[in-house]
């Protein structure tokens, strides 16, 4: 289908673009934070799948997370929204150009608290955008407070308590509709890496939640986001093997071990199950998967769900072929003849 | 001013046998959902075509069915569009208000009514002509659901006859209205007739009141200020259209996907050259209108002031960001329940500095559908050229009311895509930076994304004019500086006031908006009735134009009239006049959610000229007694 990339001399990608073109500005977060951990593996990601970084669009709301945009893909266009708006600001901007590639980073307060009504009915659009929820459970930009992924009692590290149920926005991303959706853990290089490859390929909303410790107030023993926490109670579905459209690999798999997703842009996916039982395309087994993971304190990774064929929002809208945004005058202004059209409908 | 005697003009009573020629009201006044808007605009459309000048109001409750609604039409020879409260001819269907109703009016005035209501019990000094409408409905079908579709249609029939409208005009109407649906014009022709019929027999004219043949709506159309503006919106290219229903301004959006699916669908592909999406809420419509504008499209809005309230935050943002947006606010009165339905100018405080922060944003003011238009299609040009969101200020009684209207120009100037950065200006500025001022008119350039034009980050207030974060004070203030210089720049880039000097005059008006219409009225009210003489300018946006100052300059006192009760046109240039100038602004103030009639302004100006006004039984309030006179 596209030519296979013999292995570079030089560490080039397909568009013969090296690493450090993906990169972005020198990060502002903590040292060792999750969040600067997922922008590395953003960048590994699009580099590997060959990008086109000005084709790019980032967004982002409020919090730290939203501020990690500026430190990946320097050569792309971004948009640090207002808080939990983001969606929104997306939706627009692929509206204008139904070709851009979207890449939104949200936070769990951005997305589950001021953001959780634009990020429900950006799963029910099914907009063409990865959405990743950099996830640690507080606001971090605000020192420390709860937000509404933190689990019951989970505390503070001024020692306070939970006393909520968190909002799992997994299992509520699958209810609404969306048609990829994932979790994972920024230690996780492999696992995430092979996530966001598999979600660029996807055409809709990818929703990756990946759990990303803040190391400065929510690190703490009694924390469930803690790194030590995370790494005691992951608990992957599968071993998640990226094959991208454009490489010509043979995979030899077990039939019945591995399932195999092809992915809309014929990139394909090889899961590895560790649960034999658990298939990504049957959402019922998604949300119990989700509940009994969380019943016993531990939390589900890998793909959690996919519809890979779905037909995503800009689809639907049937749109002309060149972007909205660049259509000239008279493509958007209709003839003389229209307007008299109307008026002698009025007179 | 003159402090003379003004005579005391004794008006003759309406119960007089002299015809009154196109120069009167009717109200039907029905209970919503009854199904009587058809009968209203064929009414309305007849008269019209008869080429007499016309205007409706509808005024109804913020409900499906089952309550009051007064739909009014005025017709007047002299071409006066603006409400009016008094009515000549009530149609008086409601049951539930047909009593009040009827006291409300003035001795001699008509009524046609619903038999069984017995309303002649209720007054003796009016003229009541009973119809049975269920009888004569009766005779027309005997299907139950189509009698109570075509029952209305009968007082139009009753008041063709009575009035003079012709009843072949009124088909011509229900044809333009029901298109080529043959049986249903058939049985409602045949309601009218069975109404024209009735009166023909059983109803003697015992009033003055006539519709006669004139020739003044050439190269006009009916439409309301919302279809108009969807129509400019479509002329001016949109791309982008995200919005939340809301009324007063649902239409504008409902009409414009009309028209969109019908002239930007390929016809041979099927695909659109547009896009519309209905957002969650009023914060998601203007968000996705940003990030449409950030992208390249040309994008918009429509909301009315719950939904500006909610768009504040992103309203801020847009204007620190620098992208464009167009939104459109159909004014109508206050938060949450309560008056949804009527109209107001409440918005123009909160428009012009909406969001937190220092933000000042232009909006422009609309009289007519015409300008509705028209300016439709400025604000996306002016939203593009200056990188900002521009608010088009409307409201309930223009969007929603059926107006007379010269026929639309169709755009002579090509579209205005603004400072978008592409090779050949990348070459010519040099280095791109995203807020420099390389012009000097404070309008940077921007690139869009996807087009392969060097990128930046897009955020609030934090950058410098490289677009790069910073937190530093003196690049915080160089850039709010420079939005200051880029506001200033637009100033003379709005259109031009409407400015009608009279030498003669001590008076200015200043209005804006629909309060128009009224106040045409009201000048010659006062010149004829007073010998007031005045000079008038008509804002059309904010910022003002200097002409603003010389028009107060000119004139010893200067009367701002707007439909709101804290004078927020008036505030907004006290902002920027000096202190001599500002103290010689008064305030016409009218917030009833009623339109504002001419009356009304007349007889305040009059007070505030220190003219002694009494009520007369025949015209509200008349001029009397010049008393102490202006200062």
């Amino acid at each position: 289908m596209v030519t296979a990339t013999p292995t570079p001399k030089k560490k080039t990608n397909r568009l013969g673009l090296e690493l450090p073109v993906y990169r972005g500005s020198k990060t502002t977060l903590c040292a060792g934070c999750g969040h600067n951990a997922i922008s590395e593996r953003i960048i590994d990601a699009c580099f590997a799948m060959g990008i086109e970084p000005t084709q790019v669009v980032k967004l982002s709301g409020i919090g730290c997370s939203s501020k990690s945009p500026a430190y990946f893909l320097g050569s792309a266009h971004g948009f640090n929204a207002v808080h939990g708006r983001m969606p929104s600001i997306g939706t627009g901007a692929l509206l204008a150009n139904k070709n851009l590639v979207a890449i939104g980073v949200s936070g769990d307060g951005d997305t589950g608290a001021i953001g959780i009504g634009q990020f429900i009915h950006l799963m029910r659009r099914n907009l063409p955008i990865i959405y990743i929820i950099e996830d640690n459970g507080c606001y971090g930009l605000t020192k420390g407070q709860f937000s509404p992924t933190a689990d019951v009692g989970s505390t503070l590290k001024t020692g306070v308590v939970n006393e909520l149920p968190p909002i799992d926005t997994c299992a509520l991303a699958i209810q609404l509709g969306a048609t990829f959706v994932a979790r994972s853990f920024s230690g996780d290089k492999k696992q995430l890496t092979a996530i966001l490859k598999a979600a660029i390929s996807h055409r809709g909303t990818a929703m990756i939640d990946v759990l990303s410790p803040c190391v400065t107030f929510n690190d703490h023993e009694g924390s469930t986001k803690s790194y030590a926490y995370a790494k005691s109670h992951e608990d992957p579905l599968e071993e998640l093997d990226f094959v991208p459209y454009f490489e010509d690999i043979a995979v030899d798999y077990e039939p019945g071990e591995t399932q195999e997703v092809t992915l809309h842009d014929g990139s394909r996916l090889y899961l590895k199950k560790l649960d034999e039982r658990y298939d990504p395309t049957d959402k019922m087994q998604a949300l119990r998967v989700l509940h009994e993971t969380h019943e016993r304190g531990e939390f589900a990774t890998g793909l959690i769900y996919v519809a890979p064929m779905t037909d995503d929002f800009l689809t639907t809208l049937n749109l002309v072929d060149e972007p909205l945004a660049s259509l000239p005058e008279d493509q958007v202004r209709p003839p003389r003849s229209v307007l008299n059209e109307i008026m002698a409908s009025l007179a | 001013m003159p402090a003379s005697d003004v005579a005391v003009e004794e008006r003759p009573t309406t119960s007089s046998v002299e015809p009154v020629v196109n120069d009167f009201s009717i109200q039907v006044a029905t209970v919503n959902g009854s199904g009587s808007q058809t009968a209203n605009l064929v009414l309305l459309r007849a008269i019209f075509q008869m080429g007499v000048p016309v205007s409706a109001k509808n005024m109804f409750p913020s409900n499906i069915a089952g309550l009051p609604t007064w739909f009014t039409i005025r017709a007047n020879k002299d071409g006066y569009v603006g409400w009016k409260k008094k009515t000549e001819i009530l149609v008086a269907m409601n049951p539930e208000t047909a009593r009040e109703d009827v006291l409300n009016l003035d001795p001699g005035s008509v009524v046609v009514y619903d038999e069984p209501l017995k309303l002649d019990s209720v007054r003796s000094d009016l003229v009541f002509y009973p119809v049975p409408f269920n009888t004569l409905v009766g005779d027309v079908t005997r299907e139950v659901t189509l009698r109570r579709r075509v029952r209305n249609m009968i007082y139009d029939g009753v008041l063709s006859r009575l009035l003079g409208v012709e009843i072949d005009q009124m088909e011509v109407a229900l044809r333009k209205h029901f298109g080529n649906k043959v049986k249903v014009v058939a049985i409602n022709r045949a309601a009218l007739d069975a109404g024209y019929a009735f009166a023909e027999q059983h109803l003697e004219k015992r009033d003055p009141y006539r519709i006669e043949p004139m020739d003044e709506n050439q190269g006009r159309i009916l439409i309301d200020g919302n279809a108009a503006a969807a129509i400019g919106c479509l002329m001016a290219g949109v791309t982008v259209v995200t919005w939340y229903p809301i009324t007063p301004s649902s239409s504008l959006c409902e009409t414009l996907i009309d028209y969109l699916r019908k002239y930007r669908v390929d016809k041979e592909t099927g695909k659109a050259s547009f896009a519309v999406v209905q957002a969650e809420d009023e914060i998601a419509a203007l968000g996705m209108a940003i990030g449409a504008g950030w992208a390249g499209a040309r994008s918009m809005t429509a909301t009315s002031g719950p939904g500006i309230s909610l768009m504040g935050e992103f309203t801020g943002l847009a204007y620190y960001a620098e992208v464009p947006a167009v939104i459109f606010d159909i004014q109508r009165v206050g938060p949450s329940t309560g008056l949804p339905t009527r109209t107001a100018q409440g918005d123009v405080l909160t428009t012009a500095f909406l969001s937190h922060g220092d933000t000042r944003h232009p909006l422009l003011f609309p009289c007519s559908p015409e300008e509705c238009y028209s300016m439709a299609i400025n604000a996306f040009d002016l939203a593009e050229r200056f990188q900002t969101p521009v608010f088009v200020l409307s409201d309930l009684d223009l969007g929603m009311n059926t107006w007379m209207s010269p026929t639309f120009a169709y755009p002579t100037k090509p579209m205005d895509r603004g400072k978008v950065l592409d090779a050949a200006t990348l070459d010519r500025i040099g280095q791109f930076g995203r807020y420099r001022d390389v012009d000097g008119d404070g309008i940077p350039y921007r690139s869009v994304p996807g087009s392969s034009m060097p990128a930046y980050f897009c955020r609030g207030s934090g950058h410098n004019e490289w677009g790069q974060y910073s937190e530093r004070a003196d690049d915080y203030q160089k850039n709010v500086d420079r939005l200051l210089r880029k506001f200033e720049t637009f100033r003379n880039w709005m259109p031009a006031p409407v400015v009608e000097i009279n030498r003669k005059a001590k008076v200015g008006i200043i209005a804006f908006g629909t309060t128009h219409w009224a106040v045409v009225e009201s000048r010659d009210q006062l010149r004829n009735e007073a010998d007031v003489q005045t000079s008038y300018y008509r804002l059309r946006a904010y910022p003002f134009r200097p002409a603003l100052a010389s028009f107060i300059e000119r004139h010893d006192r200067v009367y701002v009239v707007e439909q709101n009760r804290d004078a927020q046109m008036a505030i907004l240039m006290r902002l920027e006049l000096r202190a001599e100038l500002s103290g010689r602004l008064r305030s016409i103030l009218h917030y009833s959610g009623d339109p504002i009639d001419a009356r009304t302004i007349t007889d305040d100006i009059l007070v505030q000229e220190g003219y002694r006004v009494h009520y007369s039984a025949a015209d509200g309030v008349i001029p009397h007694d010049a008393g102490v006179g202006g200062e």
